[in-house]
């Protein structure tokens, strides 16, 4: 089983039937097996914030929801985080690609690499970094965590997680 | 008419529909007109009001009301393709229109100016798009519930707002009665 199809089985024993997502590289595979899975509604969404509301609602309606994005959008969604998904204490796993990390080729990821911890521990939001592929045995416990406590918690994936770009 | 009073027109229709209201002066009057444990109130995060919506009708099968605003829509344009691209049958989204950031004393939108959030709509391939003046809100959004289609109503009315209590409630209690109505 690769990783993305461990991600994206993990997903579905954990009950998650709604994805919302941005594109990403690394993370393309689990998007293309989360819209060929029939037990978890794909809805693309235009920008990470959009996402996490579409998600509160899915919650609330009564399914798991799940986010896939990059760690730049920490940076756009702070204010939804903070009084959405925070303040009416809903879970959100947020599956991110760590850009900017070892073996990085694009210089600018790096800047919002640098701020990403920060931000998430600012933010007191649990995060799990994923470095080698073996790490991804922890997302089942993850994704339990995440729906126990009725938080947003983000995992991040890095490159050498994913093996390279 | 002003958006306090489309609201209070709209109040007939809208109840026991599940409803979530945008942040603001209109979360506010609908609390204090007709606070129902089907309303879901957004006490932050502008903008959201249709992605909120969108993401509940998805998830289940009763009708959901976005009310929303021209400037909170303008906030979140990318919602509109979304909206059109993920057809909920079960989904309204109802923009009170009134050319005005009114929350924020009604500084004007591009809405109010050379924007036409309808042709937007239309543009971004939302198939049922109906503009409307507030006397008739309540007519066209009874009529777009009973057509089970999904429908973006744009209703157009003037700016202006009367003085109304913030809301106090907690925001965990919102969310929680508003999941027990709909689980009912």
């Amino acid at each position: 089983m690769t990783v993305s199809e461990k991600i994206v089985s993990d997903l579905v024993a954990n009950d998650v039937q709604f994805a919302t997502t941005v594109p990403c590289k690394q993370l393309g595979t689990v998007i293309d097996l989360i819209e060929e899975n029939k037990s978890i509604h794909h809805v693309p969404c235009n920008k990470e914030d959009e996402g996490m509301g579409l998600a509160a609602g899915a919650w609330m309606g009564g399914k798991r929801p799940c986010i896939i994005m990059q760690n730049t959008a920490i940076g756009v969604t702070v204010n939804t985080l903070v009084t959405l998904t925070q303040y009416y204490r809903m879970p959100l796993p947020m599956l991110i690609s760590y850009r900017g990390e070892l073996g990085e080729p694009v210089a600018c990821q790096v800047e919002m690499a640098v701020h990403t911890k920060g931000l998430l521990e600012q933010l007191k939001i649990p995060a799990f970094h994923f470095h080698n592929p073996d790490d991804v045995g922890e997302l089942d416990d993850i994704l339990k965590y995440t729906f126990m406590c009725n938080k947003p918690v983000a995992i991040l994936t890095d490159a050498s997680f994913w093996q390279g770009y | 008419m002003i958006r306090s009073e489309v609201i209070k027109s709209l109040v007939p229709v809208l109840a026991d529909q599940l409803v979530v209201c945008n942040i603001g002066l209109p979360s506010q009057e609908l609390h204090l007109l007709d606070d129902r444990d089907t309303n879901f109130y957004m006490l932050g995060t502008m903008g959201l009001s249709s992605s909120i919506g969108l993401g509940v009708a998805l998830a289940q099968d009763k009708t959901v009301i976005s009310i929303d605003g021209d400037g909170s829509v303008l906030t979140n344009l990318g919602t509109l393709p979304t909206i059109a691209n993920n057809v909920a049958d079960n989904y309204i989204l109802l923009i009170i229109d009134n050319g005005s950031y009114g929350s924020t004393g009604d500084q004007p939108t591009y809405a109010g100016k050379k924007t036409s959030l309808t042709k937007v709509a239309e543009a971004c391939g939302c198939e049922n798009v109906i503009e409307c003046q507030a006397e008739d809100a309540p007519e066209v959004l009874q009529k777009a519930i009973d057509s089970k289609k999904m429908t973006v109503i744009v209703c157009k009315c003037e700016s202006g707002n009367i003085k109304v209590p913030v809301i106090t409630m907690d925001p965990v209690v919102i969310k929680d009665r508003f999941m027990k109505a709909i689980a009912s």
